[in-house]
């Protein structure tokens, strides 16, 4: 499903984020990357949303080479990501429905089908009766649920979730997390970057760690390591 | 906010296309009424028979830049003399009722299409056997050639300046819409928007930015058009004569389509090629 073969990233700056990352992930896993700041997870994340290129190395998603991958041929290919972030990036002028119905909208979804996949998510993620609310008018923990909604409202196959819990309580962030398996029960692979050991340990699902750009560790049913230099 | 100052500064720079327009088409109109009565008059070597001379007349009908040939006989031409010259004491002229001092000066008149090719009607008349003399214009139709040219190349330079206002002002707008969305088009980039679908709005936003800031113009002019026409005619009809302006309906069938597609065209154009320098989507 998400295959990295010797992937090397490094920025005009001179910084080598990735420095030669080889790593498989099969369909419907649940993996954790965790690492410090500047480890180079969030590299991970852009180099999978094709948000950048590799400086050298090979990436294959659902068997699709990125590297290969026409610039034309990338909204094809992100529509079958989903990706949420620590910040839950919703449309603040726009209320719980409007921001999940924005995604669909994007792919060109008929009316029709949005009026009833998105009460579907709602409910999924527990926020049926708030599909009104602006997202100021929600707690942390409620718009980084629908953020969800909206990263799964077009039935992707990869979940990517950048630091998820990154802004949320530990009752919050458990909450989500217990979602995020919800949907990896589902069949959907969610990767999820995190720095929140309590979390990743309570878990016990696949961890990856990273340390300046390269794995240090990648075990099944494991907890969090601290790695340090 | 910034499409409305977009609206207000677009309308403003139409509005002074359509002042520039209206003046520079009423001129040419003036200067064509005023061609029309521009003419060349040739007259015929002595003793030439009256089919010669038609035979002339037929030649110059046939030339392309010509758009209309007047036959003036000796007679009519004597008329005319005396009209202008013994109004006041016609008893002096009548001395010469049997004795035509213009006998020899019957003539044509040649009016041309445009006044810039009489030159080349002079050029060609010199070399027609029985033409005596040629009497042309030179004068006023330089002047009124090289001030069409003036008015001609003032125009462009003003239209172009116009049009490089308006696509930067444009340009700003979109410049500052993509700002203000940024976060919105990152998050419709990652959700898996098409080009296409993150362009379109912006492009959209031109073209009715484009289109309302003409219409606002365009509807103006129409009305002061229309009342400066009505006023010229009420307080200086002394001057009919020599200005005569476009009537409204003439002006507006073609003010008002380039004046719309200039909008519309200036709004498409100046978004698409923001948000392409701007997105790189």
């Amino acid at each position: 499903m998400i295959d990295l073969q010797n992937v090397k990233k490094s920025y005009a700056t001179g910084v080598q984020a990735l420095n030669g990352i080889t790593l498989h992930i099969d369909r419907g896993e649940f993996v954790f990357i965790v690492g410090d700041s500047g480890s180079g997870k969030s590299t991970l994340i852009k180099l999978l949303l094709k948000e950048l290129d590799p400086t050298s190395g090979t990436i294959k998603v659902n068997g699709i080479n990125l590297n290969r991958m026409k610039p034309r041929a990338i909204p094809k290919y992100r529509r079958k990501l989903g990706v949420v972030f620590q910040d839950f990036r919703l449309l603040k002028d726009r209320n719980v429905y409007e921001n999940i119905a924005f995604a669909q909208r994007v792919i060109i979804t008929p009316t029709k089908q949005i009026r009833k996949n998105v009460p579907k998510m709602l409910s999924l993620v527990g926020l049926a009766e708030k599909y009104k609310a602006y997202p100021r008018e929600l707690s942390g923990g409620e718009q980084q649920r629908v953020a969800l909604a909206r990263a799964l409202v077009n039935q992707p196959n990869i979940l990517l979730a950048d630091e998820p819990t990154g802004n949320l309580d530990p009752k919050n962030s458990k909450e989500i997390m217990k979602l995020l398996e919800t949907i990896n029960e589902r069949g959907t692979t969610v990767v999820v970057v995190t720095h929140n050991q309590e979390i990743v340990d309570a878990m016990k699902k696949r961890v990856i760690a990273m340390h300046k750009g390269v794995i240090i560790s990648d075990e099944r049913k494991a907890g969090y390591t601290q790695h340090a230099d | 906010m910034f499409s409305l100052a977009s609206i207000a500064t677009m309308s403003a720079c139409i509005f002074l296309f359509g002042i520039f327009f209206c003046v520079v088409e009423n001129f040419q109109h003036m200067v064509r009424e005023m061609e029309k009565s521009v003419a060349v008059t040739v007259f015929f070597d002595e003793g030439l028979s009256q089919e010669q001379i038609d035979a002339i007349g037929s030649q110059i009908r046939a030339r392309t830049e010509v758009s209309d040939v007047v036959f003036v006989t000796a007679e009519e031409a004597w008329d005319e003399y005396k009209e202008i010259y013994f109004e006041e004491a016609p008893e002096l002229a009548e001395g010469f009722e049997d004795d035509n001092p213009l006998a020899n000066e019957a003539h044509y008149e040649i009016y041309l299409k445009n006044v810039e090719s009489q030159d080349d009607l002079v050029t060609w008349l010199e070399s027609v056997d029985g033409i005596r003399r040629i009497n042309e214009s030179a004068q006023v139709a330089d002047i009124l050639t090289n001030f069409n040219m003036l008015v001609g190349y003032i125009s462009i330079a003003v239209i172009l300046l116009l049009l490089c206002v308006s696509v930067f002002l444009i340009s700003n707008t979109v410049t500052i819409g993509i700002a203000v969305r940024k976060e919105e088009i990152a998050i419709m980039k990652l959700i898996g928007a098409t080009n296409g679908f993150v362009k379109a709005p912006f492009v959209v936003e031109g073209i009715i930015i484009g289109l309302i800031g003409a219409s606002i113009p365009l509807a103006l002019l129409y009305f002061l058009y229309t009342k400066l026409i009505n006023f010229m005619g009420d307080k200086f009809n002394i001057l009919t004569g020599l200005l005569q302006f476009l009537p409204v309906g003439e002006m507006f069938r073609i003010l008002l389509p380039v004046g719309l597609a200039l909008g519309v065209g200036i709004g498409f154009f100046g978004s698409f090629f923001t948000i392409r320098k701007h997105l790189r989507v």
